[in-house]
Formats: structure tokens, sequence, C-alpha cells
């Protein structure tokens, strides 16, 4: 997903029985339903891994912007142009959010921001694959936007407050970027046959790496299930994902597109699609900093950083010239 | 004779957000801060939205059946009249703004004089344009005083690009014969009007920012008309490449 697997720093997860007073409340009223707020006591390990799944999911926003502004130039027609302006604009603002909700947890957005350049928080695995031709600008709306959705409408329930309310905002605009990638796409796979094979390519490199977006399988991870507790999760990678494969596959064939897995096919009996392995080698490496686009994104990053230090200098300079000048004048009134 | 003029007035108005829509996308997931991202975007996003209610106009106008899409990718860069200050490279970020500045502050006097067109749907136009504008007018103007006036690094930057640009203000106030036959008719605006109240406006956000304003005369032009620098050819070449490459296509 946007955040991939959350450290919780737990060894294992605990039962209400082991808990301290303050632990044992808290976990009562995340049973009962009740959102945490800002100011309420919470457990170090809680509002540290909210800390890390909140910065890594407004990363995300932010280095997702990259592989969409790499079409915005060359977007074929003024409409399409806009919209793609628009999506990318929304993202930023959904990082703004984000990065607000975690400032609720006792951190400021330039020391989170310092761990993404440094490479010691990552963002989501998918934002390290190419934008090639243009029906990848559909395609990520479709898929990558569209996967991101699975994830986040739980999380418009989960028990932190600020992030819940966040979530509710962000999944607005990301279904709105669902659909508008959905109709690229189609007009690509509707129109001349060089349109439909850059459908096709699209399709066939993004669907692997989507469905790694939801993670590896939570099995026996204590991360999971103590973000479980915490509802800060609410349902499993697996479920996630299939979820997101049985609603995604109608839609490729409405495009007639095909998915690249010669093992989907519809299970009677589960109601479900079963789909072909995934390459978790491949997710590891990608993790690890080793996709196709790792070290150019964050590159592209730094850069913007470096340069942009001399402004943000000036503006901070200005800010205190204004108030020194401002305390002159009230002195001499 | 009069609907030619027409329709290469609006032509220009189009090219000119056009352009500069395009240079700001160039920044995208770049700018130096998280709000000048948003900023930027949000401003390319305005203008490109003006440039599609100026060109469909024209080509309407025009009556030749070329619509937005058309004359934003099917022009070569000699049949694009943006004005020369609009096509300039981002540069640092000083010079993006400094060119924004220039900019904003005609694009709002030359929307205002719009706003009375003697032509309702240039009037109905300008004043939703005019609206971002004011928007964008204050936060270029805003950040030229406090770069101007902030550390001495940002100051130089600053006045680099001003000396830099300068020379490519004065074509935005040297009327040629479409403007003064279509200002006469009080259908546009000529443009040597606003020189006087641009110039006040430069000086004072200027004399805030504590920065100098260029004393050369020596102005460019021919943007208007079609004569380009060598930068527009690649900005286009980007813009184009789907439609040029997929002539037969549709998106
Ligand atoms: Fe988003
Ligand atoms: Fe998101
Ligand atoms: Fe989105």
């Amino acid at each position: 997903m946007y955040a991939q697997m959350v450290d919780t720093g737990m060894k294992r997860v605990q039962g209400l029985d082991e808990m301290s007073a303050e632990e044992r409340a808290f976990q009562e009223k995340i049973d009962a339903g009740i959102k945490i707020e800002a100011k309420d006591w919470m457990p170090e390990g809680y509002r540290r891994t909210l800390i890390r799944q909140i910065s890594q999911h407004a990363h995300s926003e932010i280095v997702g912007q990259l592989p969409e502004g790499n079409w915005v130039t060359r977007a074929p027609t003024l409409k399409r142009k806009a919209i793609l302006l628009a999506k990318i604009q929304d993202e930023a603002g959904h990082g703004l959010y984000l990065y607000s909700a975690a400032e609720t947890l006792g951190v400021t957005r330039d020391q989170v921001y310092a761990d993404l350049l440094s490479g010691k928080v990552k963002y989501s695995s998918i934002f390290n694959y190419p934008t090639t031709n243009w029906a990848d600008i559909g395609t990520v709306g479709w898929l990558v936007d569209g996967a991101a959705i699975m994830n986040q409408i739980p999380l418009c329930r989960c028990s932190y407050g600020p992030y819940s309310r966040a979530m509710v905002r962000v999944c607005k605009e990301e279904s709105f970027h669902q659909r508008q990638g959905y109709d690229l796409v189609m007009a690509m796979a509707k129109g001349t046959p060089e349109q439909k094979a850059m459908a096709q390519d699209a399709l066939n490199r993004w669907w692997w790496p989507a469905l790694m977006m939801f993670g590896p399988s939570d099995g026996e991870s204590v991360h999971s299930a103590q973000s479980m507790q915490w509802k800060i999760k609410i349902l499993s990678n697996d479920e996630l994902r299939q979820k997101f494969v049985d609603q995604t596959v109608p839609q490729a064939e409405y495009l007639g597109l095909t998915i690249p897995d010669p093992d989907l096919k519809w299970n009677e009996d589960t109601g479900h699609y079963d789909f072909g392995e995934i390459d978790w080698e491949e997710f590891r490496q990608v993790v690890a900093g080793n996709g196709p686009c790792n070290r150019d994104r964050l590159r592209t990053r730094v850069k913007a950083w470096e340069d942009g230090e001399w402004f943000r200098d000036a503006l901070l300079a200005h800010a205190e010239k204004k108030s020194e000048r401002q305390v002159a004048t009230a002195k001499a009134a | 004779m009069l609907l030619d003029d027409k329709s290469v007035y609006l032509m220009r108005l189009g090219d000119n957000a056009l352009v500069l829509s395009q240079r700001l996308s160039e920044w995208c997931g770049k700018g130096p801060a998280f709000e000048e991202d948003m900023a930027l975007t949000n401003t390319a996003l305005d203008l490109i939205g003006q440039a599609r209610m100026w060109l469909s106009y024209a080509g309407e106008v025009e009556g030749r059946g070329r619509d937005e899409d058309a004359l934003a990718f099917r022009r070569d860069s000699h049949e694009f009249t943006n004005l020369l200050l609009v096509e300039q490279p981002n540069g640092d970020y000083a010079h993006t703004l400094v060119r924004q500045f220039f900019f904003d502050v005609w694009h709002q006097l030359t929307l205002d004089a719009l706003t009375r067109s003697s032509d309702d749907r240039i009037a109905d136009i300008a004043s939703k344009a005019i609206k971002e504008v004011a928007y964008h007018l204050r936060r270029s103007s805003d950040l030229v005083v406090r770069l101007g006036d902030g550390t001495a690094e940002s100051r130089r930057r600053m006045q680099d690009a001003v000396d830099a640009l300068w020379m490519y203000t004065g074509e935005m106030f040297k009327a040629d014969e479409t403007e003064e036959l279509l200002g006469a008719q009080g259908l546009a605006c000529d443009p040597s009007t606003l020189k006087d109240a641009w110039l006040a406006m430069v000086r004072e956000v200027f004399a805030e920012a504590t920065l100098t304003v260029p004393d050369s005369e020596w102005m460019q032009k021919g943007g208007k008309q079609g004569r380009h620098g060598e930068h527009l050819g690649l900005l286009l070449a980007e813009m184009q490449f789907l439609q040029r490459a997929y002539p037969n296509a549709s998106w």
C-alpha cells in the first residue's frame, strides 16, 4: 500500500491482562470504536507506528507527483493536461494534509521529510516504476489510485481521529482520479491499433507492481496483528489484494485488455478470482532501493530540496527582518 | 479583415496562457517547498483553463474548423504569437518568479481592460480569468518582496533575474496594427495605454523588495508576430509530440 510493512516496534501482541491500567483503558476505547485524538494519552508504540505509517503515506503522495509529472508537459490534449494538473495538485494536497496529521503526533514536517530524503523512511514501491507511454498515466489512475482507495476506505474508520478524517477527504479525490484514469485508458483501448497497444503495454507493466502495493501476506506478522489490534490496519494485505483483483478483472475485460497472468481464472467455489504467484523477490529489491527508478526519484527530490534552500532561507530571513522592524517601530512609538 | 484581426488577437491571449502554463508545469514535483509545488501547479492549471477559453473562441472566429487542440498542437513556432517573456526557460526559481511577476502585472491590467470589451464573450472570459490572475499577482508580488528583501543571495538571484528578463518586457506595450484597430473599436485593449500603470506597479513592488529597476531601454520584440527565440521550438516539440506522432488518434 502507500504505507507498506510498517514496523510497530513490538515483539508480540499483548493481551489486556498484561497491560498497564492506562494501556488497558486505551485498548478498551479502541475496542469500543471511540476515536483517539491528538491530546489523548496513547502508548509510545502506537504513536511511533502511526508516525511511520502516516509519513510513508505522505511521502508516497509527494513522490507520486514525479511519474505523473513526467507526462504533464506531453499530455495530448488541453483537457487531458488540465485533468492531469488537477490530479497532481490534489496529490500534493494529500501529502500536505497527511504531514499535518503526522504533526499532531509531535513531529515536525521538516523532520519527517528529512527522513525521506536520507532514505530512512520509504514511500510506496509503486512509484519506483517508470511511466513510459501516455497510457501509463491512465493506468496509474485506474490501478494505483484504485489500489490506494481499497486500502484507504477502511482507514476512514481507523482509530486515530486526525488520520481517519484525512482519509475521508483524500478518498473522495482518489475515486475521482481512478474514474478519470479509467476514462483515459478507455479512450486508448477503443482508439487506433497503436493506442490500444500502448494501453496493453501499460497494463502489462503495472499489473504486478499494483498487486505488490498491498505488501506480502501478513501471515504471522506481529506488526500486522498489533496494527489491527490498534485499528490502524483494518483488513489484511491478502484480503485487500483479493478485493482489488475481483474488482479490476471485469474492468479490464470491459476495456478489451488482457491481464498478464496466465493463472488468472474465476473460481466458482470461492466466488473470487484465483491469480498467479507474485514475484516477491522483485518487491523486496524495489523496497530495498533497487527498483528501476528509486535512485532517480530520490535524487530528484533531494535536488529540488537543495536547490530550494536559498528560497526557504530567504523567506525566513525576511520574516525575521519584518518582526524586528515591527519591534523597532513599536519601541519608537 | 476584422474577423482575422480578432482571431489573431484572441490567439495571442491564448498562446501567452498556454506557453506560460507549459513552462510552469515543467516544475511539477520539483519546487523549492511543498507550498510552491502546489501553487505552481495551481497557476499552471488556471492558465491552461484560460488558454482553452481563448483558443476555442479564436478557432470559432477564424472559421476554419480548428478547435483548441488543433491550435495548440498543430501550429509550428512561427505561428505562435505569445510574448517572448513567457517562453523564456524557467532558470532558477528567481527567474521563474520574476517572469511570473512581470507577466501577472501586465495580465491583470490587460484583463481588467478586457472586462469592458464591446465583445460580450471577451468580456466574459476576462471576468472569469481576472479573479484567478488577481491571486497570481498577489502571490508573485508578495514573493518578489520577500525574496528581494530576504538574504544577500536571494537579492542577488532576484536582481540577476530582473536584469536578464527586463528586455522581454517592452514588447508587452508595443501595439501593432491589429491591437490599434481593435483597441479603437473597444473590442480589445491597446497595450501602449498600460505601460505607465505597469511601470508604477513594478516600481512600487521593487522599492519594497529593495530591487533596482533596470535603466536599459533596448527591448526585444517579435513574439506577437511569430518571431521567437530558440527555446519555443523545443517547448513545442515536447508539448506536441503525441499529436504529431499519432495524427489520426483521438485521446
Ligand atoms: Fe493521493
Ligand atoms: Fe493516497
Ligand atoms: Fe490520487
